[in-house]
């Protein structure tokens, strides 16, 4: 079935998510659509399957103009979507979110599960999953639920796949099997809207590109092009995807973690016998699936893990056993993978946000008072300083943008006197800018001379941030290699499997 | 995984009371009637010797305690649901025993009034599983019930028919059940507000129109005719539970029927799918085309039209007629027996069952008398449930997105 959108129109408010949009995905080729995160990608995808109302412009199904009001709607006329963030009910099982929505029955009214069960086998057969109708799907790997979304969206019989970033949760070879499966869909005639940041992942199915900057459609791209060419129509000025930076000049090991283990709270170990060290003027990155102890890893460094064991030592002191304050003192830096959970208090201005570390001192406190002044001062120069883009240092931080949230955080955490970085996914979904400049502080906090450790889930940033790679799984570590170390041989580590 | 500790703290500390009765335990025998008039056999009466059974009673407690121990601690599994049970009805049986030292403990009425009080926070529980499972927190039990009896007294006074008072007690508990449905998810005012201020608001109306209007013509406005009890035979007559489940009033036979349908409703069909998938995951149940809004307010107003039903059980089918705040805080338990029941209707039932037995024994030894304080038994039930939910029961999750409204984008 062919699919066209012709002058889609999406406004919230005054913002205009898309702008004219016009795309046309024919059967048996996977188009991508390609764009930075804000772009307007999902929204024009909402759009498509029947979550929003557009503005303007129209959707045609094999030349026939067709009108959604819902979701229904759109998957009643043949298309299927498989969401970004899993639309699947945790405790039910497999067979009851594939039926969900279009429920076989018997008896009028009664869920007949051996004919949902029987169709989730006979889709699972088709494309080789193995994936049992009766397992709750919470219980599954994340790999695996994306499978069974796979499946709930083929089960209405879709013409027309969309798929909402679908890689940002998977491994590298959970990454390569769902290509696999686009391309195996795409042989049996089905027409697939790719939704995606990642350049790598468009060069290899792409068989056309549609590229959307700030709503608009800024023009098709050749499926050939480059990386470097992608991503400067993507920004929409010239980019340089590779990290600048000068070979490492390793110091003095001064952080060094040696056997170190941590419980949860219900008991399980999600730490085994770590040990690594960095050197001063050293980038070691922490590769792995998201899950496997990087968390809990970053957590006990900064003393916010509750039962753990082992050494954490920075300059000479044991860390474990003091807390986050004593820690933070020592001239840890500290940027959380969730910056609007843990990095910042959203509902809190720029200016306080920068000084929530050092709000009990000199110079921004005296007493019991806040030193206004000089926190206003402060807070406007770093706001140039770091090129947050805001309308002032009392806007809110929950006004701003993921980049610019990000950059208020690192601003807080390297205007420390630090003796050590840990940064935990710290471009996650940010924009290439964003990217840009958050790689370039890392960088530049490395060559003055502190140890950095970051914890990335992307293979891309891993070796091209990296001086060194230790790959977690499990809660262990596999192994610390070169970043020079071949993707494959990375992607096999992440899945357990020593080099 | 380690497990936890607390199912053998709290069954070691309740054994400790389980010890106490057994070493206090006054001499003589307590007599157990368990036979009624109607039975196709008369069974005969027991005299158990108090300080006997207590201890066959506490010995059970530490064989249960231990077990708990055994599987905790060395098994590192969790506590079966059997050694639960043996404990708790050990420790039970051994306080009905001393209670009702020296006395008569008529085995049927004790059962029959347990489940007469059961009778509303069992249809109150329903209430609460359909509106919470679909997603809205209803506090608003204890408004359904007390507008349900309000209305059904009147309108089957004014009608002189009991099924027109029904009627009206199904439509006010819906009524109650709409208003809270609407500012929940129209208006997405916090729903335990909404909830709080509907029992409130109701308690209010319903006391100024029985003080301005019913007060000055009682025997029109509140002298509704009642319930007969219907003696189902053979059923009937089975001896100790024949009595006390089928000589009854059409309402819980009704409530019979709701139960079963109400789970057959929620875990069997098309509907109650989508009702459980708008409860957890209300934007899954969007994409897939599921009309969120609309399946909220059908579960919501099913549910207040049940405790509508359930309310009428007070003035139809106890009382007689229609007294100021006669619900007395049992829309609150009806919520506590939910949670117990894990948001499950049949476990929902049982949880309400036990609550009106702990409710039923401080009737039945005010009636005969016992030596324990009154203000002590007025606690049990209470105190009851917080040691089932919070000892026993353990880490109970509901539906995800209860309480949260579902707004649109």
């Amino acid at each position: 079935m062919k699919l066209e959108l012709r002058g889609i129109t999406k406004r919230f408010g005054a913002m205009v998510a898309n702008d004219n949009v016009n795309l046309i995905a024919l059967p048996g080729e996977i188009h991508c659509l390609l764009g930075e995160n804000g772009a307007g990608k999902s929204t024009l995808m909402n759009v498509l399957y029947g979550l929003y109302q557009s503005d303007g412009g129209e959707i045609l199904l094999d030349d026939k103009v067709v009108k959604f009001s819902g979701p229904g709607d759109a998957m009643a006329a043949g298309i299927g979507m498989v969401h970004q963030h899993f639309m699947l009910i945790p405790v039910f099982t497999v067979a009851e979110n594939v039926i969900l929505g279009h429920e076989p029955t018997k008896f009028g009214g009664l869920l007949d599960l051996e004919a949902a069960r029987a169709k989730v086998r006979e889709v699972s057969a088709k494309f080789g999953f193995e994936i049992d109708p009766d397992a709750i799907v919470g219980d599954l790997p994340v790999g695996v639920q994306q499978r069974v979304e796979i499946i709930k969206a083929l089960i209405g019989d879709a013409k027309v796949l969309i798929f909402d970033e679908p890689t940002a949760v998977l491994t590298p070879q959970e990454t390569d099997e769902l290509m696999a499966i686009m391309k195996q869909l795409r042989a049996a005639g089905t027409a697939i809207v790719f939704i995606t940041h990642k350049l790598r992942e468009v060069q290899e199915v792409a068989d056309k590109i549609t590229v959307i900057r700030l709503g608009k459609v800024v023009g098709e791209a050749d499926p050939k092009s480059t990386a470097n060419e992608l991503a400067s129509m993507m920004v929409g000025r010239a980019v340089d995807l590779d990290v600048e930076k000068a070979p490492a000049k390793p110091g003095q090991p001064t952080f060094k973690v040696e056997g170190l283990s941590a419980w949860s709270h219900a008991g399980t170990k999600v730490l085994d016998d770590i040990s690594f060290e960095i050197h001063e003027g050293e980038i070691l990155v922490i590769a792995g699936v998201q899950g496997n102890g990087q968390t809990e890893l970053t957590e006990a460094i900064i003393g916010m893990h509750g039962k753990t064991a082992g050494s954490i030592q920075l300059d000479g002191r044991e860390l474990i056993g003091k807390n986050v304050k004593q820690v933070l003192d020592l001239g840890v830096g500290f940027v959380p993978e969730d910056r609007t959970e843990d990095g910042l208090v959203a509902e809190f201005t720029i200016a306080e946000n920068l000084m929530l570390d050092r709000s009990d001192r000199k110079p921004f406190a005296k007493g019991l008072n806040i030193q206004i002044e000089f926190l206003k001062k402060f807070a406007s120069e770093k706001l140039k300083q770091f090129d947050i883009r805001a309308q002032g240092i009392e806007s809110k931080a929950s006004q701003l943008s993921g980049g610019n949230q990000q950059k208020v955080v690192l601003a807080r955490e390297l205007s420390r006197e630090l003796r050590l970085l840990v940064a935990s996914q710290p471009t996650r979904g940010l924009d290439v800018g964003s990217i840009e400049f958050v790689h370039e502080q890392i960088v530049a906090t490395r060559d003055s001379g502190i140890p950095v450790l970051i914890v990335a889930t992307e293979l891309d940033e891993a070796t091209q941030l990296g001086d060194r790679i230790a790959v977690m799984y499990k809660g262990m570590i596999v192994g610390i290699v070169p970043s020079s170390t071949p993707r494959a041989t990375l992607g096999q580590m992440m899945a357990g499997i020593s080099a | 995984m380690k497990q936890s500790k607390r199912t053998p703290i709290a069954v070691f500390i309740l054994t400790l009371v389980g010890l106490w009765l057994f070493v206090s335990a006054p001499s003589g025998v307590t007599e157990i009637k368990i036979s009624t008039d109607t039975d196709i056999f008369a069974l005969p009466n027991f005299n158990l010797d108090i300080a006997f059974v207590s201890g066959l009673a506490f010995a059970a407690q530490v064989v249960a305690f231990l077990g708990s121990v055994y599987f905790v601690v060395i098994r590192n599994h969790k506590t079966p649901r059997w050694v639960v049970i043996l404990f708790a009805v050990a420790l039970v049986f051994e306080i009905l025993v001393g209670l009702f030292a020296g006395k008569t403990m008529t085995f049927t009425s004790l059962l029959q009034g347990s489940l007469a009080l059961a009778v509303p926070l069992i249809f109150g529980s329903l209430a609460g599983v359909l509106s919470e499972r679909v997603g809205v927190v209803n506090i608003a039990i204890e408004g359904q019930l007390l507008a349900g009896a309000f209305v059904s007294a009147l309108v089957a006074s004014l009608s002189d028919n009991l099924f027109a008072g029904l009627l009206g007690a199904i439509i006010a508990g819906a009524l109650v059940a709409w208003v809270l449905a609407v500012f929940a998810i129209k208006y997405v005012v916090d729903q335990i507000i909404v909830g709080v201020v509907l029992n409130v608001l109701v308690v209010g109306l319903t006391n100024f129109i029985f003080s301005t209007l019913m007060v000055s013509n009682l025997p029109f406005f509140n002298q509704p005719p009642r319930f007969d009890k219907i003696l189902i035979p053979l059923l009937g007559q089975i001896p100790v539970l024949g009595p006390v489940l089928f000589n009854q009033t059409l309402i819980v036979y009704l409530m019979y029927v709701v139960v079963a349908a109400v789970y057959i409703a929620l875990f069997k069909t098309r509907w109650g799918l989508r009702v459980r998938a708008v409860g957890e995951y209300p934007k899954a149940a969007d994409t897939v085309g599921i009309n969120v809004f609309r399946t909220r307010y059908v579960s919501v107003i099913i549910g207040g039209a049940l405790a509508g039903l359930g309310g009428s059980f007070f003035t139809l089918g106890q009382v007689g007629a229609f007294g100021k705040e006669m619900t007395n805080g049992a829309g609150y338990i009806a919520l506590a027996a939910l949670i117990f029941g894990r948001w499950n209707p049949i476990y929902a039932a049982f949880a309400a069952l036990l609550f009106g037995f702990a409710e039923n024994l401080q009737y039945g030894l005010a009636i005969i008398g016992s030596s324990v304080p009154s203000e002590f038994l007025l606690m049990l039930p209470y105190a009851l449930t917080v040691v089932a939910v919070a000892g026993l029961v353990g880490k109970v999750t509901g539906p995800a997105a209860s309480g949260k409204a579902y707004i649109k984008s």
